[in-house]
C-alpha cells in the first residue's frame, strides 16, 4: 500500500499518531470524531491520511453522531474508527449499547484524562476504566484494549480492529493523555495479520441477520449495497431481526450476545507477565502506570524479595483465568497499582480467597514513580 | 387476545402490489395512521425508478416513525432516538452508490437528533429525509413536540403549550438543504413527484409529511377521529408555488398551512467533495506540503 509517512521499520512517534497509522494498517476507511483533548491528534492524523488511501474521513457536529455514523459506514462493509476522550465518550454511551445489539465492528479510541466532567483536560489519568466496561445502559460484555506504550497504541489498534471484526462488537482502545501525547521509537511490522468479519453463510433469501450457526456464536453479517435484504434494531429482537417484547427473547438474545465474548476470553485476553514461577507477591499494573513496575520487580529481586509482574493489554472481559493461575501458582498476595480510585483493583478482589489483594490506588493524574512503588512494596512483603 | 389465537393471513394472501419490497408483518401503526401511506410511496418511487434493495438503505430512529425501517425489505436499520441522519450520514459516505433515506419523526429529527439535521443540511449530505410530522410525541403517550404548536394539549402541556415550534421548511432551507417541500400525507400523487426529486437530488433533500396523531393529538385537542382530523387537515391546506420557504406558515390556530416545494437547488453533494478531498490528498505534491508545514 501507498505509506507515504510509515515506510521506515523503525519511526520515532507518538502515541495518537501510531494508534491512527495502527488504523490505516488494519484497513480502516472510515472516521469520523469530534475534537476533545487529549486525542485530538488522532482526527487531524486521519484528516490526512484517510483520503490518501481513498478512505473518508469526516469532523461530525458531536460525539453522538460521529460514533453512529461509524456503525452506518461499519454497515457498507467498511472499517470505522472514532477517537475521543472521557467526556466524548460519555456522551457515545447510549450509541455503545446500540453498536453491541447491532453487532458491528466498530473501533473506539478513548484516551482517558483527568475526570468527573471536564476533570483536567491535558493530564492523564485511568478512572474511565469502569467508564470503558459500563458506559452503555443494559446487560452486555464488551472489550477493552489497555496499552502502556507508543508501540502497543499502534499494535493494540490493530488488533482491536481484528477483535471487532472477530466478534462483530465495538473494541474500545482505552489508552490515556500521557501514552497517546509521548513520543517513542516503534517497530512497523511488514506482515501483519489482518482479520476480516463473517460474511453470511446462507444465500440472500435464507438469510436471518441474527442466526448464529457456529460455536462462536458469531452471526454472518451482509452489508448494505449487496442482495442481502435485512433490518436491525436496538430493540430486543430474535434471530430475524424482529422486534420481540417477551422474557424469553431478552434472556435468549442477552445470553448470545455476552455468552459470544465470554467463552472468547482465552483468545481475547491478553496481558505481560514476569517471574510468576517462583513468585510471592505479584504487582499488577496497566497502561503507562505499569511503565515504571519492571524497574521495582527487578530492584526489589535483587534484594531477594520474591516479586512478579503482571500488566493487562486488556482490561475487559477481565482476565479471571490468569488471576486463577496465579492463584494456583502459589502466589500469596497481589498489588494492584492504578490511577484511580480502586477499580481494576476489584475485579482482583473476586480472587481473594485465592491471594490477599491490596492497592496502590491514587485517583492522580501522573504515573507512580518506581521509587514510590518500592517503598510501598517493601513495607507490604 | 391471546396472539397465538389470530388467524394468521400470509402476507402474499393479502395482494399487495409492493409485498417484495415491503415486510407486512412489521406494520404495528395505527388504523387510520399516515405512515403506511408515506412508506408506501416511497416503494412506489423506488420501485418505479428500478431500484433493488442492493440499491437503497433504510434508516429511521425512535418513534411510531421509527419503527417504518423495519416494513422495507431491504438493508434497513432501526437506530437510537435522535441519531438516524448521523447513521444514514456513515452509510452514504462509506458507500456513495446507495441511496440513502431516512424516516423519522418530528421528535426524532428536530428535539433529540435536531443538531444532526442542521448539519447533514449544511453539508448537503445526499440524503432523503422525511420527516413524519404529527405535531406530538405519539409512541411515549403524547408529550409536547418541538412542533407543537401554542396552546396545544398534550401530556406534559395540561394548561396548554407556551413553546413557540419550529417551522421545519424554514428551518430545513436556512440549514442548507438543496431540496425541501411540505405536504399532507394523504396527497401520495404530490408527495411521490416530490420523493422522486428527493432521490435524484445530488443533495440533502428534505420533506415535511403532515401526519395528524388521532390518538394522541387529536384526542387531547379535541380534533376527532382518523378521518375527522384529515378533514380538519384538508382544510388548511394552501399549495403554493415557488413561495419563499420563510413564508411556509404552519399554523392550526388561524387554520393556514402552506404546502409546496420550497427550495429547488443545484450545489454538489457532499460525497462528491469528500472525493474531491481524496484527489488533493493523493496529488504527491499538495500532501507534501500538508507534511512539511506539520
Amino acid at each position: 500500500m501507498s505509506n507515504a509517512s510509515f515506510q521506515e521499520k523503525r519511526i520515532l512517534t507518538t502515541g495518537n499518531y501510531a494508534c491512527a497509522e495502527g488504523a490505516i494498517t488494519a484497513g480502516c476507511l472510515y472516521f469520523a470524531g469530534y475534537p476533545i483533548t487529549p486525542s485530538s491528534e488522532i482526527a487531524a492524523y486521519m484528516s490526512r491520511r484517510l483520503p490518501q488511501v481513498n478512505g473518508t474521513f469526516v469532523q461530525m457536529e458531536d460525539e453522538l453522531a460521529s460514533i453512529t455514523s461509524c456503525f452506518g459506514a461499519s454497515y457498507t462493509g467498511k472499517k470505522a474508527m472514532t477517537a475521543t476522550s472521557g467526556p466524548g465518550l460519555s456522551l457515545m454511551a447510549e450509541s455503545i449499547g446500540l453498536g453491541v445489539m447491532l453487532e458491528v465492528p466498530t473501533v473506539i479510541v478513548t484516551i482517558m484524562r483527568g475526570g468527573p466532567s471536564t476533570g483536567q483536560p491535558t493530564n492523564a489519568s485511568q478512572s474511565d476504566v469502569y467508564q470503558t466496561r459500563y458506559a452503555s445502559h443494559g446487560d452486555y460484555e464488551i472489550i477493552v484494549l489497555a496499552p502502556s506504550s507508543v508501540q502497543e497504541m499502534y499494535d493494540l489498534t490493530i488488533r482491536a480492529f481484528n477483535l471487532s471484526e472477530k466478534y462483530r462488537i465495538p473494541v474500545i482502545v482505552a489508552s490515556d493523555g500521557i501514552v497517546g501525547q509521548m513520543m517513542e521509537v516503534i517497530n512497523i511490522h511488514s506482515n501483519i495479520e489482518l482479520v476480516e468479519r463473517k460474511k453470511p453463510q446462507v444465500p440472500p433469501e435464507k438469510y436471518k441477520p441474527f442466526e448464529a450457526f457456529d460455536d462462536d456464536l458469531v452471526p454472518g453479517m451482509a452489508i448494505a449495497g449487496t442482495n442481502y435484504s435485512f433490518y436491525v434494531t436496538g430493540l430486543t429482537h430474535d434471530i430475524e431481526g424482529d422486534p420481540q417484547m417477551t422474557p424469553e427473547a431478552a434472556e435468549v438474545l442477552i445470553k448470545r450476545l455476552c455468552e459470544k465474548i465470554k467463552k472468547a476470553r482465552p483468545q481475547i485476553n491478553d496481558w505481560e507477565e514476569k517471574h510468576l514461577e517462583d513468585a510471592d507477591t505479584v504487582i499488577l499494573a496497566y497502561g503507562i502506570n505499569a511503565r515504571g513496575v519492571p524497574e521495582v520487580v527487578e530492584q526489589a529481586r535483587q534484594k531477594g524479595y520474591k516479586v512478579g509482574l503482571v500488566r493487562l493489554k486488556s482490561l475487559w472481559p477481565f482476565p479471571d483465568e490468569l488471576m486463577e493461575r496465579i492463584g494456583q501458582m502459589g502466589v500469596s498476595k497481589v498489588i494492584v497499582c492504578e490511577m484511580n480510585n480502586g477499580m481494576i483493583i476489584r475485579e482482583v478482589q473476586r480472587f481473594q480467597h485465592l491471594f490477599t489483594v491490596s492497592g496502590i490506588t491514587i485517583p492522580t493524574t501522573i504515573p507512580f514513580s518506581p521509587k514510590f512503588i518500592y517503598e510501598k512494596l517493601i513495607k507490604e512483603v | 387476545m391471546n396472539p397465538s389465537d389470530q388467524i394468521s393471513i400470509p402476507p402474499e394472501a393479502l395482494g399487495h402490489p409492493l409485498i417484495d419490497m415491503l415486510n407486512l408483518n412489521r406494520f404495528i401503526f395505527c388504523p387510520g395512521c399516515l405512515i403506511g401511506t408515506v412508506i408506501t410511496s416511497i416503494t412506489r418511487c423506488l420501485k418505479e425508478r428500478g431500484l433493488t434493495s442492493k440499491d437503497y438503505a433504510i434508516v429511521s430512529g425512535i418513534g411510531c416513525t421509527g419503527r417504518s425501517s423495519g416494513c422495507f425489505k431491504a438493508p434497513a436499520f432501526h437506530t437510537t432516538h435522535g441519531r438516524a441522519i448521523p447513521f444514514a450520514t456513515g452509510i452514504k459516505l462509506a458507500n456513495p452508490k446507495l441511496k440513502v433515506i431516512v424516516l423519522s419523526g418530528d421528535g426524532d429529527l428536530f428535539a433529540i437528533g435536531g443538531n444532526h439535521f442542521i448539519h447533514a443540511a449544511r453539508r448537503n449530505v445526499e440524503l432523503t429525509v422525511l420527516c413524519i410530522n404529527n405535531n406530538i410525541y405519539g409512541m411515549t403517550g403524547g408529550q409536547v413536540a418541538p412542533t407543537s404548536q401554542i396552546g396545544d394539549i398534550t401530556s406534559t402541556t395540561p394548561y396548554g403549550n407556551v413553546e413557540p415550534p419550529f417551522n421545519l421548511v424554514s428551518l430545513a432551507a436556512a440549514s442548507g438543504a438543496t431540496y425541501v417541500a411540505r405536504w399532507p400525507g394523504y396527497d401520495t400523487l404530490r408527495l411521490q413527484k416530490s420523493i422522486f426529486k428527493c432521490i435524484d437530488n445530488q443533495g440533502f433533500s428534505f420533506i415535511e409529511v403532515l401526519a395528524p396523531c388521532f390518538v394522541q393529538y387529536g384526542s387531547k385537542n379535541r380534533l376527532g377521529d382518523a378521518i375527522e382530523m384529515l378533514e380538519w387537515l384538508k382544510k388548511q391546506i394552501r399549495i403554493k408555488v415557488d413561495w419563499p420557504p420563510h413564508q411556509a406558515t404552519f399554523d392550526f390556530k388561524r387554520g393556514i398551512i402552506i404546502c409546496g416545494e420550497f427550495v429547488e437547488e443545484e450545489r454538489e453533494g457532499f460525497s462528491k467533495k469528500v472525493e474531491q478531498v481524496r484527489i488533493k490528498a493523493q496529488n504527491k505534491k499538495i500532501s507534501r506540503r500538508i507534511k512539511d508545514s506539520e
